[in-house]
């Protein structure tokens, strides 16, 4: 069975359809791009597949559970448990060092532990920042605690809203890189982005527009 | 936070200051009023016993003793000075200084053969500090003079007080059962620092006692007293309630700031899994902490107020309450918390999606 299904999908606000009958699956391990133009729903369908929100009609099944009859508390565990998040604003703790910010997401989870989040800091190449506030990091250093914050608790599907839209080419390119790294090591990545090179090399690609998916293809140059 | 903590300190502050008059007040005032007299009056019940020195021992041993502020015995009888009729009165002249502070004596207080004579008698006689002068017994009526000779006083002080006591001459006790003779007392004042409820007590005792002393209390004093009293506390208290609601409105508005400001890292919070109660622990602990801070500094800076205001207001210190810490500690740490409700409940209303907006 697949990780990730939704099935016939809408979210309604008032007149507007801001998803509108999507159904999608998204086998475990599998790497998805969804692209789409400015108000075409794609946060809007993270927010879901993030448990943040729930559908307003239809089937949102993740792991075997369906989100969509949750209640506020089962969501929030769904969320701790499973979920890892990554942000084009970052949403880093500004009083609080590289780590420490690595460490919250512990918290929430299970237990504090800096050895281990020193080495998630270490993994996106940040080990000798891990003392220094946010203030004291660049853009792309700040958006590498971001992923390390996400990936710290093992999350069965890592989401990213625009992971480069505040970054320059080389960030976006060291970025890039460590999504492939997750990738090969068999985490299921979620990027939304507008950004064609950001879509290109991701596995699988899927196209919103006015709340429906128009394209779904699978990248034959994946890999290569 | 700072401006919370201000706000927490200075509540606290007032709290305790004020619960410290408050308590203290009673007493101090008490002793104030105590300038004005006696305010407990014991007279012989009429029944065989007699009404002496004993009498009213017995009677004011059922007085506290840290309230006992003073007690003097009164006997009268007129006798005569230059062959005139002047009311004599025998006291104990350490008891009318406590009892009758107010007393205004030019001159000095008398010792042994020597007077104390009210202002208007002095004038009468032509008497002046230092005068000497013939004191005559005659008994009741106009009978035979007992001692023909009398005995010879010095005038050692005029007493001024504005009253009825201005008519008579003051001598001890036991100079006057040497002119007059044995005799009863007819009159103890008693002062008694205490409020209107427990005097009330204590003149129950005595009279119930059986000891053939009946004791009154002195209306106009105590009563003026206690109204006093009750109206200030009822300000203090009244006083007190809004500075807590003053305090409790600073620092619902500075928390209400605080997690506005935060939304965002609430909502952060929230999207990595924090629970509404862990959201409720961060914020509520935050506020227990300037409760228990702010406690901690405003009863220290409260007993300060309070010891300032007793020294110029009463010119007398106060002593710490140490059970006032803990009550002021936890009455901030209430108030604060009361405080935070809103400010929290609002926090865990936070969407997490917002994270995922743009801004
Ligand atoms: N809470 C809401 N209430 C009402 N309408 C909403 C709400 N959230 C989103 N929308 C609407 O739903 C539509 C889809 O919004 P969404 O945020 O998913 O777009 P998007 O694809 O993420 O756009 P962008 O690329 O600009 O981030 C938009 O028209 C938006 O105005
Ligand atoms: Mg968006």
């Amino acid at each position: 069975m697949s990780l990730l299904q939704l099935k016939n999908i809408s979210k309604i606000y008032g007149e507007l359809k801001a998803l509108d009958d999507v159904s999608l699956e998204v086998e475990n391990g599998e790497w998805l791009a969804i692209m789409g133009p400015s108000g075409s729903g794609k946060s809007t369908l993270m927010n879901i597949i993030g448990c943040m929100d729930k559908p307003s009609v239809g089937e949102v099944i993740l792991d075997g559970r369906d989100i969509a009859k949750e209640s506020d508390k089962g969501l929030t565990e769904i969320r701790r448990e499973k979920i890892g998040l990554i942000f084009q604003q970052f949403h880093l703790v500004n009083y609080l060092t590289a780590v420490e910010n690595v460490m919250v997401a512990q918290y929430y989870h299970s237990l504090p532990d800096e050895k281990e989040a020193l080495e998630a800091l270490e993994r996106v190449g940040l080990a000798d920042r891990a003392k220094h506030l946010p203030s004291q990091l660049s853009g792309g250093e700040q958006q590498r605690v971001c992923i390390a914050r996400a990936l710290i608790n093992h999350p069965e599907i890592v989401l990213a809203d625009e992971p480069t839209g505040n970054l320059d080419e080389a960030n976006e390119n060291i970025v890039i890189d460590i999504f492939k790294q997750l990738h090969n090591e068999g985490t299921t990545l979620i990027v939304v982005t507008h950004d064609p090179e950001v879509g290109e090399v991701a596995q699988r690609m899927i196209v919103l527009d006015h709340g429906k998916i128009k394209t779904d293809r699978v990248n034959p140059d994946f890999g290569k | 936070m700072v401006v919370a903590l201000l706000a927490i300190s200075v509540g606290a502050a007032i709290l305790s200051g004020l619960v410290t008059i408050y308590y203290d007040v009673p007493r101090q005032m008490g002793a104030q009023f105590r300038n004005y007299g006696a305010n407990m009056i014991l007279v012989s019940s009429g029944t065989d016993t007699e009404f002496d020195l004993d009498a009213v021992q017995d009677a004011v041993s059922l007085i506290s003793g840290d309230e006992l502020v003073g007690v003097t015995p009164y006997r009268y009888e007129t006798v005569k000075i230059h062959d005139q009729p002047v009311v004599a009165a025998g006291t104990d002249m350490n008891g009318a200084r406590t009892t009758s502070p107010y007393w205004h004596i030019e001159g000095e207080w008398p010792a042994e053969g020597q007077a104390l004579v009210g202002k208007t008698e002095a004038e009468h006689l032509g008497l002046k500090v230092g005068s000497t002068f013939n004191v005559t017994y005659s008994g009741e009526g106009d009978e035979e003079v007992t001692d023909d000779f009398g005995t010879d006083m010095t005038v050692s002080g005029i007493l001024e007080t504005g009253g009825s006591e201005e008519d008579y001459i003051y001598i001890s006790l036991d100079e006057l059962e040497e002119i007059a003779g044995d005799g009863s007392l007819d009159i103890a004042e008693v002062s008694v620092s205490a409020v209107k409820e427990s005097l009330n007590d204590y003149a129950d005792r005595i009279n119930n006692a059986d000891l053939g002393v009946s004791a009154r209390l002195v209306k106009r004093v105590t009563s003026s007293e206690s109204s006093v009293l009750t109206k200030l506390q009822a300000l203090v208290l009244i006083v007190t309630i809004v500075v807590l609601v003053l305090t409790m409105i600073c620092v619902a508005t500075t928390m209400t700031a605080v997690v506005t400001e935060r939304r965002r890292e609430i909502g952060l919070r929230k999207a990595l899994g924090a629970s509404d109660g862990s959201i409720i622990g961060e914020f509520m602990g935050e506020g227990v902490m300037l409760g228990i801070i702010g406690g901690i500094l405003g009863a220290v800076l409260g007993f300060v107020f309070a010891q300032f205001i007793s020294m110029n207001v009463f010119s007398s210190s106060i002593s710490f309450r140490p059970l006032l810490l803990p009550v002021t500690v936890i009455v901030s740490v209430a108030v604060t918390g009361l405080a935070c409700l809103s400010p929290v409940r609002s926090a865990i209303d936070v969407d997490p999606a917002l994270v995922l907006k743009g801004e």
